[in-house]
Order: structure tokens, then sequence, then C-alpha cells
């Protein structure tokens, strides 16, 4: 990849940071045809706020799910199960420490990673509508997992694996098709595609064990209840690899942005970034995936949020975009657990209940054709 | 490429012997049109009928052709029932199911003008699959699963129609209906999430699309709706013709086109609805058949030939899922899944 040294537009972005001036709005990444977020360009500071803003919201989330569910308990409890798990109310302990905090984590990891592959998606795919979940990414690392546990495979490692696999499979279909049209809609379309022929095979793999039906019915749906935190641990490490990823590639998918000849004169190589990208977007949807199943629109949701907030400059985006996504996830596992009593509904479904209104409210504005 | 040459020879002739009127012209274009249909309806009606008869011959007890016909002729015999007891009705139901899906699948194509626009594609099959296994999971058996899948058919389309605004045309409508569709699939998660494990486990079997329990009473209910709404269609040909011509030329012919496509966009949900009720939502059908009754019979509206196409296309995929190697015996709408999904992409990559 090359090193920001080969970039010309290195000082332009301080021009945009420092003032907004006319002349670096022409430089502006934004796509063409899709506007820049409203307003004034953030600069820095702005950026930091609506960082600090997000951050404080999610911690907020964060305190909210592990004092909310079925059983209501007071921060005070919360806090001692805790800190003193041996003076606090045994049966406290339990549901804050082996339930609430295994699901919160969860949520947090699985949200982060799906915002994140949203952006680079999003990036490499020139599409304001590219989600590892529509475009058929999660789909391919579910069946992974299904076929890893049809072999009768059911550890952490060997599920990863396969739902890597799987989502590289699927993710290389995409890439392909999105290389090929420029057309959010027919790459929607394609990914719908993709979804539907990957969730029927999947489907008729759980056909032939019924207790993995059982325990993957839910899961297929979006669940943060299916792994403890020994997954997320085993887990994050492929997070973290691919944040870090995401964040390296944000200048390439900026270049990418202004066309593939303007890129290809700034020196970077379309084959490697796009090779890149599809890396990245694997390890980071493949994870989540294997978490807590084939979530659809949490990544349009979070990368949406982050374009209004901050910008389209990759670099902005990411951040934002990982805030909002596991801000969503954690949102929607508390609203699941709260709005159906005394049932929960799964996280997934919640988050599609919001996700799909704000996909149509982007195509009725025009910015998907 | 016929139509090319007939124009080419209708040209004045350099000798001036054969100077053909503008009318003519037209008649012999019409004509190339009809003949065209004509082979593409009978030709694909053969192939049919050929295949309905290996299904009858072919399977885990194979049975003579002597057998076959004195059982068609209602004989007594050693494989009566097998034939007309299980292969014929199963084979007839693929059919109608196929038939109706890809009637349903090349009318919204053609109202909304765009190839994309299939049953499938825009969550009208996935809001009949919701409905009828939240149906299903409410307690509610034979009618009342119907009328859920009717119910959930139009809603879904309904939904489509009036958040994609502006008419019903073009991009706008597919991703809205991508949207649904996405949307019916979180319903549906809910509805078999919520489902006790058996029941969870055949709506599981059903949703894939299965035309393995067919029974003459499911094959004569939807042979009457495919037949109703052929007739439907038969009766607004004229409207929907004009749907091809530019809305403004249409309102000039005295036709409201909104009108005519909403309406004709519940008459694909309906079609569409039935085939899921009794099969499930057999993947990819309504969405081959138009393009690929086009290829065969040229333009025109060609809905009896996407229906011959949809028929053929589920039996020989229900031939191929019987006789794939190993026990698996797939459901119907794996085979055709798994074919169609390469199918549109393939379909999207060419078009790009």
């Amino acid at each position: 990849m090359p090193s920001r040294s080969d970039t010309p537009d290195g000082d332009t972005d301080h021009v945009g940071d420092a003032a907004v001036s006319p002349p670096a709005s022409a430089l502006d990444p934004a796509p063409a045809g899709h506007p820049p977020a409203r307003g004034v360009r953030p600069g820095g500071a702005a950026l930091a706020r609506t960082l600090a803003i997000g951050a404080g919201v999610l911690a907020l989330l964060v305190v909210v799910s592990l004092a909310v569910g079925a059983r209501s308990t007071p921060l005070g409890d919360v806090v001692a199960a805790l800190l003193r798990p041996a003076d606090a109310d045994p049966t406290t302990v339990v549901v804050v420490r082996d339930l609430r905090v295994p699901r919160t984590v969860l949520g947090l990891l699985a949200g982060a990673a799906l915002g994140a592959a949203g952006v680079v998606m999003r990036g490499v795919t020139r599409n304001p509508v590219a989600d590892p979940g529509l475009l058929g990414v999660n789909a391919g690392a579910a069946l992974g997992v299904v076929v890893a546990l049809g072999l009768g495979r059911t550890d952490l490692a060997t599920t990863v694996v396969a739902a890597l696999l799987g989502a590289l499979a699927a993710a290389a279909v995409v890439a392909a098709v999105a290389a090929r049209t420029g057309s959010p809609a027919r790459l929607v379309v394609a990914g719908a595609a993709i979804t539907a022929g990957l969730t029927s095979v999947t489907t008729l793999l759980l056909l032939q064990d019924p207790t993995a039906l059982d325990r993957y019915r839910f899961w297929t749906v979006g669940a943060l209840t299916g792994r403890g935190l020994d997954a997320a641990a085993g887990v994050a490490p492929l997070v973290l690899a691919g944040l870090v990823g995401a964040v390296a590639l944000s200048r390439p998918l900026d270049a990418l942005a202004l066309g593939d000849d303007v890129a290809r004169g700034l020196g970077y190589r379309l084959g490697a970034v796009r090779a890149a990208s599809v890396a990245v977007v694997v390890a980071l949807a493949g994870a989540a995936t294997a978490l807590a199943g084939p979530l659809v629109f949490v990544g349009l949701v979070a990368v949406h949020t982050a374009h209004r907030l901050v910008g389209a400059r990759h670099a902005r985006m990411v951040p934002v975009a990982v805030l909002a996504g596991a801000a969503l996830l954690v949102a929607a596992d508390v609203v699941g657990r709260v709005v159906a009593p005394p049932g929960e509904l799964e996280a997934g479904l919640v988050v599609a209940a919001i996700g799909a209104p704000v996909l149509i409210g982007l195509v009725r504005s025009g910015s998907v054709r | 490429m016929t139509a090319a040459g007939t124009t080419a020879t209708a040209q004045p002739s350099p000798d001036g012997a054969a100077r053909v009127s503008a009318g003519e012209v037209v008649r012999r274009l019409r004509a190339v049109d009809t003949r065209r249909g004509v082979l593409a309806v009978a030709g694909l009606g053969a192939v049919l009928v050929v295949l309905v008869g290996a299904s009858l011959l072919l399977g885990d007890v194979r049975v003579p052709v002597a057998d076959v016909l004195s059982a068609l002729r209602g004989e007594p015999g050693p494989a009566a029932f097998i034939v007309t007891g299980l292969r014929l009705p199963r084979a007839m139901l693929g059919a109608v199911v196929g038939a109706l899906l890809g009637m349903s699948g090349a009318l919204l194509q053609s109202v909304v003008r765009n190839p994309l626009a299939s049953p499938d594609v825009v969550g009208v099959t996935g809001g009949a699959s919701a409905a009828a296994v939240l149906a299903i999971g409410a307690g509610a058996v034979g009618a009342g699963v119907d009328v859920a899948a009717l119910g959930g058919a139009l809603g879904a389309a309904a939904l489509v129609v009036a958040l994609s605004g502006r008419g019903v045309l073009g991009t706008r409508f597919v991703v809205v209906g991508v949207a649904v569709a996405f949307a019916a699939t979180a319903v549906l998660g809910y509805a078999l999430t919520r489902a006790n494990l058996t029941a969870a486990r055949s709506a599981y079997r059903w949703l894939v699309g299965s035309v393995g329990t067919a029974a003459w009473s499911d094959v004569a209910r939807l042979a009457a709706v495919l037949a109703a709404v052929s007739l439907l269609l038969a009766i607004a040909r004229r409207p929907l013709a004009a749907l091809r011509l530019d809305d403004a030329a249409a309102r000039g012919l005295g036709l409201q086109p909104e009108r005519v496509r909403t309406a004709a966009v519940a008459g694909s949900a309906v079609l569409a609805a039935a085939a899921v009720a009794a099969a499930g939502p057999v993947a990819f059908v309504a969405f081959v058949s138009g393009p690929l009754a086009r290829r065969l019979r040229g333009h025109g509206p060609a809905l009896a030939t996407a229906a011959l196409v949809g028929a053929t296309a589920v039996v020989t995929a229900d031939l191929v899922a019987q006789h794939l190697p190993g026990s698996l015996q797939p459901p119907v709408g794996l085979v055709t899944g798994a074919l169609g999904a390469p199918f549109l992409l393939w379909v999207l990559w060419r078009e790009a």
C-alpha cells in the first residue's frame, strides 16, 4: 500500500480541516452524486466533540444494558455485583455477571465490527447502501458456521474459520459485481440474491439436525445470547485487527471515492486496495457473525449516521461508525428485552425494524439509483 | 432478428416489383411474431409433457411405460397408486406452482419495466411466507394459512407500492422492495423462533419450497386461481399492452397508468401468494421465467410463455432434486435457489 508521502492530496486535507473554504470542498472526497453532510463540514474539534458525545451515549447504553431486563436491577446493585460479587445478592450477581455482561460485550464487539465493515464496504463499492448483511457477506459467514456445525464442530476456532471462509466467498462475489456495476440498486439486488441462495442452503443443512435447528434458529435472526465471554475474548483480536485495517484503509478509500483514474493517478494500486478492503470486511463481518448471527442493517445504519455527522472522509467515518454500530446493537438488545415481556425480542429483529425504514428513506431521498 | 429480416424483404426491391404498403409490413411482422409465440408455447408444452412423463416413470421404483399408461387410463394395476396417487399429483403441483410463479414474475417485471422486479426480490413472496408462518404458529390450518399468505403478499405489495411512490416504476420500486423483503425476513425469524420445535421444523422445510406432499385438492385449487387470473389478464390485455408505451401516450389513450399498474401488482401478488401457500416460496422461479420467456418469445408480453417456462423449471428442478446422488433428496426450492441465484447474478453482470 502506498505511503502517505505518495499522495499529493496530503496538504489539501489540512486546508479542509482548518477552514471551510470553497476550494477545499472541490477536493472533498464525497462520491459524485452523494451530497456531503449537511451544514458546515466539521473540523477536528467538531469530530472530537461528536466522538465524545458518541462515547458518552455508548457508556450510558452499556449501563442501561447491565441494569435493565426481565429483572430490573438498581444501579447500586449492578456496581456491587461487578466490583464486590462476594457481598452482593447472589441472584443479582448471576444476572449481571453471567447474563448481561456477556451480551453487552458481544453487542459492543459485533456492532463495532459491523459499523467499520460498513464504512469499508461503502468506500470500496462507492455505494451508500453497502452493508455486510444486505450484500450477503453475513449470510456467507452464517453458512460457513452451519457447515462447520454439520461436520460436528462447534468449537470457537473452527466456527470462526468457517465463518471467515463463508464470508470470503460471498464478499468475493459482491466485490466482483461491484467492480462491474456502478448502480447501488443492482448491487443491493445482487446482495439479496446471494443472501437468498445461501440462506436456503443453510436452512437445508439445519433441517438435517433437529437439535442444531433448535439452537440456530435463534442465532440466525441475530441474537446476542448465543455465545459467552470466552467467545468474545477469542474473537476480539480479529475484530481489533479488522478495525486497524479499516483505519489504515481510510486514505486509499478516500482516493478511490474520487474515481478509479484519480486513485490510480494518486499512486494507488486499485487491485491491492480492493483486495485489502475485502480482507478487512471479511474479518470484521465473519467475526461479528460468528458471535451474533447474520445481522442485517447494523452497518447500513451506522455508516449512514457517520456520514450524516462527519462527512464522507473515511478516517472520520470509521470511529463514528464504530461507536454508532456498537450503540445501535446494544440499544437494540435492550429494547428487545423490554418490548415484549415476559419474553424477549432478538436484537437482530429490533435492528431490522430500525434498518428497513432507514434503507427505504435512503431510496426515497434519491441517494440510491 | 427475424423481424429485422422481414423488414428488409419488405423494402422496395431494386426492380420495383414488390412495393409493399406499411399496413402489409405491420401484418407480416405480426405474423412472424405470432408464429414465434406459437412455436415457443408449443415447444415448451412438448418439453413439459415429456418431463411430466419422465417423472411418472422414474423414481425409487421404476414403473414400465405400459403400467404408467394403464394407470393413467384409470385401470387398477400394480403401479396405479404410485403413478396417479403420488407421482402425477407431485408433477402437476410442480407445474401449476411454476406456472403461477412464472406468470406472477413476468407480470410484475413487465409493469415495473425492470427485470429485477420479481415478487421474490421485492418481498411479495417474503410477505406471504411470513404471514403464513405467523398463522401456522397461531394454530391456523388449511384455508386459514392460504388466507394469511394472500394477506401477507398483498400487504407487502401494497407497502412497496405506497413507499416507492411516484407510480410503480424503476429501481426505486426494486430497492424499496428489497428493504421490505428483509423486513419480512425479520418477521419470519420472529415467527420461527416463537413456534415450537416441531412446527418450526416443518415451517423451515416448507420455506425452502417443496412439492413433495402434493394432493389433488391443492392442484385443483391452484389451477382455479391460475385460470381465474389468466382470464382477468386476457380481459385487461389492452390496458396492459398500453403500459408499454410511455405514460403520457397511455393517458392519451384514456388510461390511468398508475391504476393499471397497481392492479397488475395486486394480480401478481395473488398469483405468487397462491403458489407460496401450497408449496412454499420456491426460490427464483418467478425471477427467471420472465427473462427466459422473452428470449424464447422475442418481444411481447409473454405471460403465457413465462407461465410455461416456470412450470418447466419447477418440474425439471423437482426431477433433479429427486435424483440427486445420496440420500439427501432436497426440496425443489433448493435446486431452483442453487441455479437461480447464479442466474440472477449473471443477469446483473451482463447488464452492467
